[in-house]
């Protein structure tokens, strides 16, 4: 087993620490609660090791400084709650059509619009799925524990590299702001595990950064680098060339997608908890499964079998398995703090519509006795 | 020799989409000339844009070249500039990119006083979607969404370059090219952040409802309303609003250009100096 560390601290600055330790060189962003630890930590540690953080003058220009950065080749943050990810959102799809990697950390409070600031809420799960217009395929890992607020954070830097568009790391204002003991992989295997951006070494007459395989991502070299390329938003040919040719448009699109969808599992990330045995199927994700286990624990010691499935990586969803899931348990309970967002891709999934669901909206976090008392009412 | 624009132009992507008799190729050959008299490698340069006619401007160019989103470009570049400070960024917009939807970036790339080029293409109406009030549109012209006349107060956007803190503003237009050459290449020479507006032509657009449906009549109306700073310096103050002063505008070479600033913070950070303090800058409010 690899060395873990231990480390105390809070959500947002355990991702703001992944960040730079994944390797990130650049952060711009715009002060929002319950966000703000992520720039204010950045903003120590990235001129500290040569790199740049900016406090840009809105939402809107904190992302595009960060993709700016991040088409010029360096790993780049921006972070945010809510009312930033909806003013980002047009620079975001910009990022997906011209497959520029940048990680965008949202701390979730209750909305919607300015909705309940220093709350908790997992409203934003429907939005990270498609937060811009047009068809694209997002990538949203959602951290569960104050470690995986680190953890998915350095791994969406590896993902955004790897499928070279915006990864979206949901945490929440419980997460971010919780205080507490984590328990994180060393800096050096973090370091280790770095998986760069791939790029093009041969002749550039030659290099055609979106001419690639129909389930591959762009290859995107570094500017100023003697490849000298176009990026834009509107459909583009091989060399990123604005087009309309008809082929080459269909082509691009279906490809924004088969880069995610053939290659799925190099994304999906779930965890089982007291599962083999279980009768009644507890979903869940983010801060709200820190309730859900303790009410799975406190209903086995009542002689009640439930397990926990948490997805960890939201979009794409981990279709095949709750699949799998929705046949092996007639008892199922969906657990989230918004009006049943991910509960509508659970149906999907499973292809059931008699799930059970337990919600909440008024910006305070479950409880345990919230969970047990519903699975005690429905089962 | 003639001077050989194609060494700096993707010339197998052309011809442009501009129109026939359109500014903005004047601009993109007296921008390819500044690079080359500066003498900028190709490699070594990015050119931003946003949406709207000037949105193709980079496209063109054989460089390290970004189409942003609508009024975006100062945004984006300043990330490409930060992440890169000794390399050339320059931003070409339009005026409804620069003025209007991304007004806010343009004041604060001014205010930073970032080392970034702005090229404002201004030809006083939103071309590519066909004749919408921009806002430098004059009052009282046509536009398609004020077929009766235009009662909307203009922008100045040199006026607003100089009071956001560009260290380096100036205007010219279309029909003097070689002055235009010079402005551009002073304002990428220039370290700071640097305004260019350029007046351009748009007959087809601005002209053929206001009467200069062809290029020459719209490159006379730009004349009329324009002369050299010197010039409208002497006319009465009451007379001057009727006219655009051309040249440069401004030109501060002491004002801290911001990458330079952020040297300092990084400095700080790692304790190869102080703290920054008021007594780094000599403004103090």
């Amino acid at each position: 087993m690899s060395e873990v560390r231990e480390v105390i601290s809070s959500g947002n600055d355990l991702a703001a620490r992944a960040a730079v330790d994944a390797g990130c060189k650049f952060f711009a962003g715009y002060p929002l609660t319950p966000s703000s630890e992520v720039m204010h930590t950045v903003s120590d540690l990235l001129p500290a090791i040569g790199g740049t953080a900016i406090q840009m003058e809105d939402e809107i220009a904190g992302v595009a400084a960060a993709i700016g950065a991040g088409m010029s080749g360096v790993r780049s943050l921006t972070a945010t709650s809510g009312p930033g990810m909806s003013l980002k959102a047009e620079n975001l799809g910009l990022a997906q059509m011209a497959e520029v990697p940048v990680v965008v950390v949202n701390v979730m409070r209750g909305g919607p619009s300015t909705g309940l600031p220093t709350r908790v809420a997992q409203g934003d799960v429907a939005q990270a799925k498609n937060p811009s217009h047009g068809d694209y395929k997002s990538i949203t890992l959602c951290a569960g524990t104050l470690a995986e607020c680190y953890t998915e954070t350095v791994r969406a830097f590896n993902l955004a590299d790897r499928f070279m568009q915006p990864v979206i790391v949901l945490l929440d204002e419980t997460l971010g702001h919780m205080h507490g003991k984590a328990m994180l992989p060393t800096v050096e295997d973090v370091k280790a595990g770095i998986v760069p951006r791939k790029t093009f070494d041969g002749p550039a007459e030659e290099y055609k950064p979106y001419g690639v395989a129909q389930d591959e991502p762009a290859v995107l070299n570094p500017m100023f680098t003697g490849y000298r390329y176009n990026f834009t938003g509107l459909h583009h040919d091989a060399d990123g060339f604005p087009t309309e040719e008809i082929e080459t448009c269909r082509k691009l699109i279906d490809r924004l997608f088969a880069k995610v969808d053939e290659h799925k599992d190099e994304i999906e990330l779930n965890e089982e908890y007291m599962l083999d045995d279980a009768d009644i199927l507890i979903i869940g994700y983010g801060s709200a499964s820190l309730a859900i286990k303790e009410a799975v624990n406190e209903l086995r010691a009542a002689g009640i079998k439930a397990g926990l499935f948490r997805p960890i990586t939201l979009w794409p969803s981990p279709e095949e398995r709750l699949y799998e899931l929705g046949q092996k348990f007639d008892k199922v309970l969906s657990v989230e703090l918004n009006q049943g967002q991910y509960l509508e891709e659970i149906q999907r999934c499973m292809g059931r519509r008699d799930i059970q669901k337990l919600v909440k909206t008024n910006g305070r976090p479950f409880s345990p006795s919230d969970i047990i008392e519903k699975v005690k009412e429905v089962f | 020799m003639a001077f050989n624009y194609d060494e700096y132009l993707r010339t197998n992507k052309m011809p442009t989409l501009w129109c026939w008799g359109c500014g903005d190729g004047v601009i993109l050959k007296a921008f390819v000339r500044a690079i080359d008299k500066l003498g900028i490698k190709k490699d070594d340069l990015c050119v931003v844009s946003g949406i709207g006619c000037s949105g193709r401007f980079g496209s063109y160019i054989d460089a390290n070249t970004v189409h942003t989103t609508h009024g975006r470009t100062i945004a984006f570049a300043t990330g490409i500039k930060l992440a890169n400070p000794d390399k050339t960024v320059v931003c070409v917009a339009g005026d409804g990119d620069a003025l209007a939807i991304g007004g806010n970036h343009t004041i604060h790339g001014c205010r930073r006083n970032i080392d970034l080029t702005l090229i404002l293409i201004n030809n006083f109406i939103y071309g590519l979607t066909n004749s919408q009030t921009s806002p430098t549109t004059p009052q009282g012209f046509w536009t398609v969404s004020q077929k009766v006349g235009n009662i909307d107060p203009t922008f100045n956007g040199c006026a607003l370059a100089e009071a956001a803190g560009a260290s380096f503003v100036a205007r010219e237009k279309v029909t003097e090219p070689k002055k235009l050459e010079k402005v551009i290449r002073e304002a990428i020479a220039h370290k700071g952040f640097s305004f260019v507006e350029a007046l351009s032509n748009c007959h087809i657009n601005l002209g053929r409802k206001n009467k200069m449906a062809n290029a020459m009549e719209n490159l006379d109306w730009i004349d009329s309303i324009t002369m050299p700073k010197k010039k409208w310096e002497a006319l009465p103050d009451e007379e001057k609003e009727n006219y655009l002063p051309t040249g440069i505008l401004k030109q501060d070479t002491e004002a801290r250009e911001y990458c330079d600033s952020y040297k300092m913070v990084q400095d700080a950070h790692q304790g190869k100096r102080g703290k920054i303090t008021q007594d780094d800058f000599k403004k103090k409010i």
